[in-house]
């Protein structure tokens, strides 16, 4: 069992690892994207050819992250297949879709017109470029949809059915897995957090030349539209964050605790605006507080996850030990279920499915067909027959808190930051605060942290579900050595490593030569 | 035509095999890789081979990215059962694939940490281990692999349910030590080198280029058919496995792929036309230097050839991916395969590549109406 864990760990190391590289460069691309679109589009309508350059400048820095983007995603689809060939196999059906759709609708489209943004300006027309270049980063966008379906469905399973001679999950309805609530919020709110990491990127440089006073006139235009694009951005990530929040409450309630350092739940719970976890909390069920310190707003989180600001949010402890009400699929309130008693159903399922292949080995029509009754009553909790202890149904608390608090903190900074931006852009005031450039500047890893900060929230915090309730990650996995794993994590994070040192590199070098404005 | 569970999944390793067909033609951006070194004696030689090369990697790349994606859509279990098993072999191929992704744009750059001499050399790995490991994988649909799935994992080891489970340690690298393997790897290497210079004649407008690009074409085209035709010839010769579609029962039959071929004719017809359309743009580029569409024919042959290779591979009831510890473990197209409904919503989604294939080649035809000449490279603003 050891070795088991070890395996899981480094296999969930090495996929945290590829995909927090691959996240560095895909918020780029998408908000950079959109920003260069307007930029371009105000060449085309102004025919000015300042805007022109500026898109050229912006352009050649997107080239630069695009590229990165493009290697750490390969690595990331194969992975399925390499490091979780169970989870392929189990949820295949479903979950591949996506990726070949992703492949057959996004790919091409941004591989093709891409190379029109960088190679055509002097070979088709300026509508044509103007549309290689939407096309470009419309076809991004397309590709995060996809993904992000394929992500939220993972989180929360529908439209699929089990299928006891296959032994797999089986797709029975492909709009119910596109259209998903979870999936159209998880899509908006990643792609308009791209949104916001363009637009703190442009205005970080664009501080930079003016703090040095040089192309002012760049800094100057590239800053509003980007302002303007990051507003919209924040403005969109807040809503769907919002209904992100209210989603996570009905249908991973374990996740939502963690975000909040919940061990007890209550009616009327408050959010935590600022807290310190104590670190002498180590299980759930151990007698420690679980805050050193912490400022809560009243009832604001029962609000925002239940609609009902006396409404119930139950805590990490009440979700094992269940117990306390709870809506169920139907919308009817029942008695939640506590943890043992979903293993037992979980172990009953797989038990129904061991004697469903028996008898239908055997030929006994009427076993088989009992067997396949009680796997389908007990199928919802089927991931819970692999887990031998109750503390692997908690993530990690801290990791989960503190992201969220970092995440939503750093997302009202923006807020600020954008109407600060806009305010001085239009009482062009921009340059006269040295001070306020720093701010700028200094705003660019902030937006890196936020968004990291948003992927573990979502990815650590539904652990140790790679679907949820269905399959843990550690039944997920590919059945290789520990060894072999540690050696491609280590390849990767050197490599990765050296890449983004080198990406900076040529950004910076890129950044000092400047526009060919003049 | 009966639109049933047979016909989509016939269906889908025809789409398998034109995304695997046209990413092995396309493979020709990684031979251009390998001639950098040799063609180009100035780096201004250099810049126009790297360009030339520069605005299609993403085309390749993307096939890759594709062929997987579809392949994981249509056919689960060999997904979870190579990948996960042969994972030295893939992580290999995608570990040259990453080098690739970021050396086109950042070699030539200023500040790019390692210098233009080492992305010039993730080029040329990315050339020769991932050509030749990806012809190694594909070789394995004939020479099998050591896995064994067993559904029954599932519910009989909870605390390892893995259905697919490789049977030796190496877990890939054994790949390569089958000379029947690597003799296809090394085939497609020495193809791509040759489509490269077919390809540097149509896209480069320089004599001194074409000139050598002629001469590479010799020196890859003899040792490519010689290999080819061992491969072929040892193929068409060696046992392989077939399906007893009622029972479905895997046995050994003595001259399988030759019987496959003989039971297809029309395979055998597109393969002797694929064949041909290769031979003619080799004779007539050596013959003609002047002629400068060789790609196309050579091209056309190439994707035609691979196809029926997959043909043969996977219809006519044949084992596409034989188990070689545990016959009745190999993959079919019929037990790998993803579900009716998964199947039918993937083929209505299918039907956009003609959409897809339309805007390719609009934008191939928009950006290369003119060859790359010298002094295009010494104007552009953006280059590799």
């Amino acid at each position: 069992m050891e070795d088991l864990y070890s395996l899981v760990d480094w296999s969930r190391a090495q996929f945290a690892l590829t995909a927090m590289f691959h996240w560095l460069f895909v918020p780029l691309t998408l908000g950079l994207g959109l920003i260069i679109c307007c930029m371009e589009t105000l060449y085309y309508r102004s025919g000015d050819v300042r805007w022109k350059h500026i898109t050229k400048f912006w352009a050649n820095l997107f080239g630069v992250n695009f590229a990165l983007g493009v290697a750490t995603g390969i690595i990331l689809e194969f992975q399925f297949g390499t490091n979780w060939s169970n989870y392929s196999w189990f949820v295949g059906d479903i979950f591949g879709a996506p990726l070949a759709i992703e492949g057959i609708m996004a790919f091409f489209m941004e591989s093709t017109f891409i190379a029109i943004m960088f190679f055509g300006w002097n070979k088709v027309s300026k509508g044509v470029h103007l549309a290689s270049t939407w096309l470009t980063v419309i076809g991004a966008s397309i590709s995060a949809l996809w993904i992000l379906v394929a992500n939220a469905w993972m989180q929360y399973p529908t439209g699929m059915q089990f299928n006891p001679d296959t032994v797999r999950n089986e797709m029975v309805d492909f709009f119910a897995v596109l259209l998903s609530p979870v999936a159209l919020n998880k899509f908006f709110h990643s792609v308009t957090a791209g949104w916001v990491l363009g637009a703190v990127f442009v205005i970080a440089v664009s501080a930079w030349f003016l703090w040095k006073k040089r192309e002012t006139f760049l800094a100057e235009k590239s800053m509003k539209v980007a302002a303007w694009v990051g507003f919209a951005g924040i403005l969109l990530v807040s809503y769907t964050g919002d209904g992100s929040a209210y989603q996570v409450a009905e249908k991973q309630p374990m996740k939502l605790a963690a975000m909040e350092g919940i061990y007890e739940g209550s009616n009327g719970q408050g959010l935590v605006a600022f807290g310190i976890l104590n670190p002498a909390k180590k299980s759930y069920d151990d007698a420690e507080d679980p805050f050193l310190f912490k400022i809560e707003i009243p009832r604001l989180l029962s609000l925002l996850a239940t609609r009902d600001a006396d409404g119930y949010v139950a805590g990490i402890e009440n979700i094992i030990d269940g117990g306390y009400p709870v809506k169920n699929a139907a919308g009817e309130w029942v008695t939640a279920p506590s943890a043992n008693d979903r293993i037992v159903e979980g172990r009953a399922a797989i038990q129904a499915l061991a004697d469903y292949q028996a008898a239908t080995k055997a030929g006994d029509v009427a076993a088989a067909t009992d067997a396949a009754l009680r796997l389908e009553q007990n199928y919802p909790s089927f991931g819970y027959g692999y887990v031998n202890d109750l503390a692997q149904l908690v993530p990690h608390v801290p990791l989960t808190f503190y992201s969220f608090h970092i995440m939503i903190i750093l997302g009202g900074y923006f807020v600020v930051l954008f109407v600060v931006v806009l305010l001085f852009s239009y009482k062009k005031m921009l340059a006269r605060y040295t001070w306020l450039l720093w701010v700028f500047m200094l705003s660019l890893p902030l937006g890196y942290i936020c968004l990291e900060a948003g992927w573990i929230v979502a990815e650590v915090g539904r652990q140790p579900w790679v679907i949820q309730d269905i399959m843990p990650t550690f039944s997920a996995i590919s059945r290789i050595e520990t060894s072999a794993v540690q050696t491609t994590f280590w390849l990767f994070a050197v490599l990765f490593t050296v890449l983004v040192v080198a990406e900076v590199g040529i950004m910076l070098k890129q950044i000092k030569k400047g526009s060919e404005l003049k | 035509m009966v639109l049933n569970e047979f016909f989509y999944q016939h269906y889908w390793w025809l789409l398998i095999s034109i995304l695997g067909a046209l990413l092995v033609f396309l493979l020709f951006v990684q031979g251009g890789q390998t001639l950098l070194l040799t063609m180009a004696k100035t780096p201004a030689e250099k810049t126009m081979l790297v360009n030339s090369l520069g605005r299609k990697w993403e085309f390749t790349f993307t096939t890759l990215v594709v062929f997987g994606g579809a392949f994981f859509a249509s056919f689960p279990l060999f997904y979870s059962t190579s990948f996960g098993g042969a994972y030295w072999l893939w992580m290999a191929i995608l570990f040259s694939f990453v080098l690739q992704a970021v050396s086109y744009e950042y070699r030539a750059k200023k500040g790019n940490l390692l210098g233009t001499k080492v992305y010039d050399i993730f080029l040329l790995l990315n050339g020769i281990v991932g050509v030749i490991l990806l012809g190694v994988a594909v070789g394995t649909f004939f020479t099998g692999a050591d896995f064994r799935v067993d559904k029954a994992n599932l519910y009989g080891d909870i605390a390892m349910p893995v259905i697919s489970t490789w049977q030796n340690p190496w877990h890939g690298l054994e790949a390569v030590a089958d000379w029947r393997n690597l003799l296809l790897g090394v085939t497609i290497f020495f193809l791509a080198r040759m489509q490269a210079s077919l390809y540097f004649i149509n896209n480069i407008d320089d004599d001194t280029l074409c000139a050598r690009a002629h001469k590479q074409l010799l020196y890859n085209a003899v040792p490519f058919v010689v290999l080819f035709l061992l491969f072929v010839g040892t193929t068409l010769c060696a046992d392989g496995f077939q399906l007893d579609p009622e029972s479905g029962e895997v046995s050994v039959r003595p001259y399988k792929y030759f019987h496959n071929l003989t039971e297809m004719a029309w395979v055998a017809v597109l393969f002797v036309i694929g064949v041909a359309g290769v031979l003619y743009a080799v004779g007539r580029t050596l013959l003609s230097p002047a002629w400068t569409r060789g790609i196309w024919y050579s091209g056309i042959g190439t994707v035609l050839v691979v196809l029926c290779v997959f043909f043969i591979a996977g219809y006519n009831d044949t084992p596409y991916y034989p188990s070689a510890v545990d016959m009745q473990s190999s993959l079919t197209i019929y037990n790998s395969s993803s579900s009716l409904f998964t199947l039918e919503v993937m083929s209505l989604v299918s039907l956009l590549i003609p959409f897809v294939l339309a805007y390719i080649f609009f934008a191939w035809r928009a950006m290369d109406r003119k060859s790359i000449t010298r002094q295009e490279m010494e104007e552009s603003d953006h280059l590799y």
